[in-house]
Parts: structure tokens; sequence; C-alpha cells
């Protein structure tokens, strides 16, 4: 066994270059596939919401999957308000635990800026068991203009808690869009790593009374002034609701969807899982291209072994004519091609790491979904035993040719 | 009894007629241990043939080959490998030295599959030959001379009973042939290694107390010569 390691060290060494390329070559396959399994995976996890805090998302008729991307990850626009009369009778739904308002529809410098109730700090479970916490200051007054951040927006706008701000409406952020209205920064919470933390909490008044936000009756929500405005004016754009049991939700869904008024997105993984059932190809297609890598790179290492065969024919024959058996020269160009691929797969570990820290970054900049690069996943073992069965395979037919090298002819 | 016998070997290859051609039959011959002999012949006569033969890389087509009493030549392969290993130094015409070796590691190369490498006993014999400056530097960074030194010294580097030696100076100048002769005879004595030396030198022929003409162990030869 030393001989075999003797050898292959020392072949490795002599051939360094070819050695450091295939060694690459293997090490992208491997890091490739392993990157694709695990991103793919988490973000599977990560999006079908299977730790969210709360059950369903009530909005106006349309796509349920777009008021879960509305809510949960703050992404695209609400199709639509409801009455507020909705939100109160769900509310007083037996069976619900609590049902939060979300209205939007400003933003400051592209973060958006979401209407609700303080038990968006009381009650609401951004994930199963977790509540919101304040890394300074508290929640806001509902009856002032006052204003809680997310961990992220409190970090990238390099605001604090008694600095003031004016929203910008609309969802995407132009200078010439400022509201005049200024609130002051009440409270920062603690990063979450959900995308609650690219989001500014405000009064649901506070969205109302915003100039230019008309209420149903066509007055500016601005002129109503600091009275509450009357329940039958209000609208919001959806409601999050968290049952106490599953079956209220069983009930209430078909109920809801069957009217022409709302849309009840309900379970929320569903919503996610359908959608990404149907994007699934996509992940399908990476997966091949993975595949194939892996082959191009099983291929390249056959060559790179292989084109050294011929100036190697004397090396084996030697070995031979020293003692060595037939099958410890097979073993060593196996082995050889074995620890190519054994190399290129802790270099390939390293690419991973690489490939999920910037997928990380960009996923979370974009959804604010931020994935567990140190989480396990089976193809972190599996790639690289494959990888190293491939490096193998493609010694077998190397190590045949120096297998059956005619000793005596070689050496005359 | 003889360290190495030969009885009735024969081996042929097929002509370019295609028909098959006898180039080695020899009847009888052997070797005792610790004894030193040098055969004489040209160039293409069947020498390489014969020491091939007797280290078990060509199996011959008829008759056997015996060292210290066991057929080697009946040995399956993995057997010879090992017989080889233990038993055998081979120094070839062009020291077929390895490139990414260096000279220690080509020495030690030459003990791995016998009784395993010993670094210290490759060092001293490199040493003892005037290459213990030499121990780090692959062969194209040696000199011919030295190069042939390290092959002598990997083939006595398992302190074999039985060392082929096939034209061991034909590469070298003859100013540095007959020093290196001498030094791979004197290894092989202080290890009492038998010797065997196919040469077609007569510096190196001469060097030898006893040495016979390969005619005169090849009949294949003598057949060859009356028929021209």
């Amino acid at each position: 066994m030393t001989s075999l390691f003797f050898i292959v060290q020392r072949s490795l060494r002599q051939h360094l270059l070819s050695t450091v390329i295939t060694v690459i070559a293997a090490g992208l396959a491997s890091g490739l596939v392993m990157s694709v399994f695990n991103v793919s995976a988490q973000s599977r996890s990560a999006f079908t919401g299977g730790d969210i805090g709360y059950d369903g998302v009530l909005g106006a008729k349309g796509s349920p999957l777009q008021h879960v991307l509305n809510t949960v990850y703050h992404m695209e626009s609400s199709p639509g308000n409801i009455p507020y009369a909705m939100y109160r009778e769900m509310k007083e739904t037996r069976g619900v635990k609590y049902a939060i308002p979300y209205a939007v529809g400003d933003n400051l410098y592209g973060y958006r800026i979401v209407g609700t109730t303080r038990e968006i700090f009381d009650v609401f479970e951004y994930q199963a068991g977790k509540h919101f916490e304040f890394a300074e200051g508290g929640a806001f007054d509902e009856m002032s203009r006052s204003a809680v951040f997310g961990a992220t927006v409190a970090s990238k706008l390099g605001l604090r808690v008694g600095d003031t701000f004016s929203p910008y409406h609309g969802f995407n952020f132009n200078p010439s869009q400022l509201h005049e209205e200024v609130y002051t920064i009440s409270g920062v919470l603690k990063p979450t790593n959900t995308p609650s933390d690219q989001v500014i909490w405000i009064p649901l008044e506070g969205i109302y009374r915003m100039e230019g936000h008309l209420l149903p009756d066509g007055t500016d929500g601005k002129d109503i002034g600091a009275v509450q405005i009357p329940e039958e004016l209000k609208e919001v754009s959806a409601v999050m609701v968290k049952f106490h049991s599953p079956g209220v939700g069983m009930l209430l869904a078909p109920e809801i969807n069957r009217g022409d008024e709302a849309t009840f997105a309900w379970p929320i993984s569903d919503v996610m899982l359908s959608f990404l059932g149907k994007l699934a190809w996509i992940t399908d297609i990476l997966r091949y291209v993975a595949y194939l890598v892996v082959v191009v790179a099983g291929f390249g290492l056959l060559a790179s072994v292989y084109n050294t065969m011929n100036e190697r024919r004397r090396e084996f024959a030697v070995l031979r004519a020293l003692g060595a058996a037939k099958r410890t020269v097979f073993s060593a160009i196996v082995l050889e091609a074995a620890t190519i691929a054994f190399l290129g797969s802790l270099l390939g570990y390293a690419l991973y790491a690489a490939v999920m820290v910037v997928s990380a970054a960009i996923i979370k900049h974009e959804t604010g979904v931020v994935l567990e690069t140190l989480t396990f996943h089976p193809a972190l073992l599996w790639t690289p035993v494959g990888m190293v069965l491939v490096g193998a395979i493609a010694g077998v037919f190397p190590a045949l040719k120096a297998y059956s090298t005619d000793v005596a002819r070689t050496l005359a | 009894m003889a360290l190495l016998e030969l009885n009735g070997v024969r081996k042929g290859y097929p002509s370019p007629e295609g028909e098959a051609q006898t180039v080695l039959d020899v009847p009888s011959f052997s070797l005792e241990a610790g004894a030193e002999l040098a055969i004489a012949g040209t160039s293409g006569c069947g020498k390489t043939t014969l020491l091939n033969i007797v280290a078990g890389l060509l199996s011959p087509d008829e008759g056997e080959v015996r060292f210290d009493g066991d057929v080697v030549s009946d040995f399956g392969e993995a057997r010879r490998d090992a017989w080889r290993a233990k038993e055998l130094g081979y120094v070839f015409q062009t020291f077929h030295l390895l490139g990414g070796y260096t000279a220690l590691e080509n020495v030690l190369l030459g003990m791995m599959f016998g009784p395993g490498a010993d670094r210290g006993r490759a060092q001293a014999l490199l040493e003892r030959l005037g290459l213990g400056h030499r121990l780090s530097h692959r062969p194209s960074q040696l000199s011919i001379g030295q190069q042939q030194r390290v092959s002598l010294a990997r083939a006595l580097a398992n302190q074999p009973r039985l060392v082929l030696a096939d034209e061991p100076t034909g590469n070298l100048d003859p100013r540095f042939a007959l020093e290196a002769l001498e030094m791979l005879r004197s290894l092989c004595k202080d290890t009492g290694a038998a010797l065997l030396c196919v040469s077609h030198d007569p510096r190196v022929l001469d060097a030898f107390e006893e040495r016979v003409d390969f005619a005169d162990v090849n009949v294949a030869m003598q057949r060859e010569e009356e028929r021209a």
C-alpha cells in the first residue's frame, strides 16, 4: 500500500500542471452539483414557508400567490383592497387566533412601508413561535406619526430611534413622490433573518392619513386630520391570519374563495409549493447541467491520465521489472485518478461555500430570505463520494492499458 | 546445487514472413551462487531475451528456469513478481531510471516491492557510490555516469541473490565504463550476489575471469551460423 501512495504521489508531482487543471475541473463540477442541490433545497424550504408563523392571507379577489408574495415576502404589489369590515369580521371569527391588517402603498428609498396595528409586535409570529423583538426603542403609537424599522432598513439607511423621515408614494422609490408627512422612528427591531427585516412598520391610520391617499368616498385621508377615520371608509390591502387549528382554515377558505369579493390564500406553504412546482423545470435543468459538468470532468480526468500513458509506459515497465505486480500498476492508475477527483472534491467544498455565500447574499438582497450556508444537505456527502467514484472509473481505462504493458518489449 | 539453471529453454518469434523463428535454444546453463560470469555476444543475438527469460519478464516456449531448485518459469505471475522483487537485481543498458523520482527515490523504488523501503540503506548505497551529494537530484540533473551508479544502487538495494546486467557500460564513456563495472562487481561481491553480465564490449569481458561465448550457450546461434 505504501508503494501505491508513493507512486501516485510522485506521479501527481511529476505531472503537476495537468494535475492542477484536472483538480480544478473536478472541483468546479463537484462544487456546482453541491451548490445546485443545496441552494434549490434551501430556497424551496425558505419559500414554501414551512416555518412561517401564520396560516393564511386574506386579500382582494385575485391571485393567492400575489397575496403571499405581497405579505410574506413583501414583494409584488397588492391586487387591490378589501373593506376594513372584512378584517374585523375575520378577527372576530371563532377559531381565529389573530388577524392583523396589512396596508401598503408607500416606501422609503425603495424599502416598503406597511401600515398595521400594534398587534404585529404583540401577538404576531413571523416564524412559528417567534415574535419581533426590539433592538432599541419600542412599538409605534397608533395615534401619532411614528414608525418601527426592520433591522436591515435601519442599518442600510443609518437611521436610529428619534430620527425622522418622510415616506415616498408608491412601491418604488421616486424622488418626486415625497409625502410631506414627517414620521419619527420609535423603535428598531432585532434581525429576524426574514423579509420583515426590510420593512418599515407604521400605524394603519398613518397610511390613511397620508397626503394623496384617497378614501373610498373620494376624500383625501390627510384632510381627516387627527380624527379617527370612520371604519366604513377604511380599507386594507390584506389580513394575516393565524388559526387555533388548521380545521378552521379548511372551513373558511372554500367559503371565502367561492365569493366575488375576496381571496383567502391558505395554506401559505401550498400556495408557494404550487408556484415553485411550476418552476421546478428550472431546477431540473440546472441539475442536468451539473450532472453534465460532472461527466465532462470525468472525461477530462480520463483524458488527462490517458494522455500521460504513452510517456509512462516505460515507467510501468520499469516498475514491473522491479517486481511490481500487475495489479499494483493497475491500482496505482485508478488510485491516481481517484486522488485527483478527491482533491477536486475538497476544492469543490471551497467553491460550494463561495457559491452559497454569494447566492445567500443575492437572495437576501432580493427577497430578504436568508439561506443558511452551513446547513447540511446529503449532496455534501454523496457528491464527493460520487466524484471519487467517477474518478476511479475514469482511471480504469488507462489502468487497463498500463496493466497490459509488454515489459520486455518496452524496455528493449 | 546451482543458484540458476536453465534446461532446454527455447524461445521463438514469428519472422517477418510469418514463420516461427527460434532465437534462443539453451539446452543447459547454470550459474553458482555468488559466482560471476560474462556472456559475450554481438548485438541482436538474443542475449537480452535470455536475461528477460531468467528475470521472468518473458516466458520460455519450452524448458524450465530453476532458481535455487524452484522452477520459476512455472510460477504464476504474482509469485514470479514477488520472486523478482526479492531475489533479482537488473541493470539495464539505458539505466531506465524514472524521471519523476529523485536519485534516492529511484533506489527506494527498487526496495518497495521486495522487503520494503529502507531509506538508510538506500542512502548508504548512494553514498558508497559517491552520490551522497546528489540524493535529491532527478536523473535529468545527473551525468550519465551518475545515472549509471544510481541504477547500480537500485539493482543492489534489495540485496538480491542474482544480478543481471545487460550491457551495463554500453552507454558510458570508456573512461567511466570500467570504473562502473568495478563498482558493480564489488557490490555483488560484498552482498554475495551472483552476477550474470552480457556484453559485446571486449574491455568488459576481459574484466571477468569466467566468460563464455553466447554461441556456446545458445545452440540456435550455432545452427544459424552453420546455415550461413
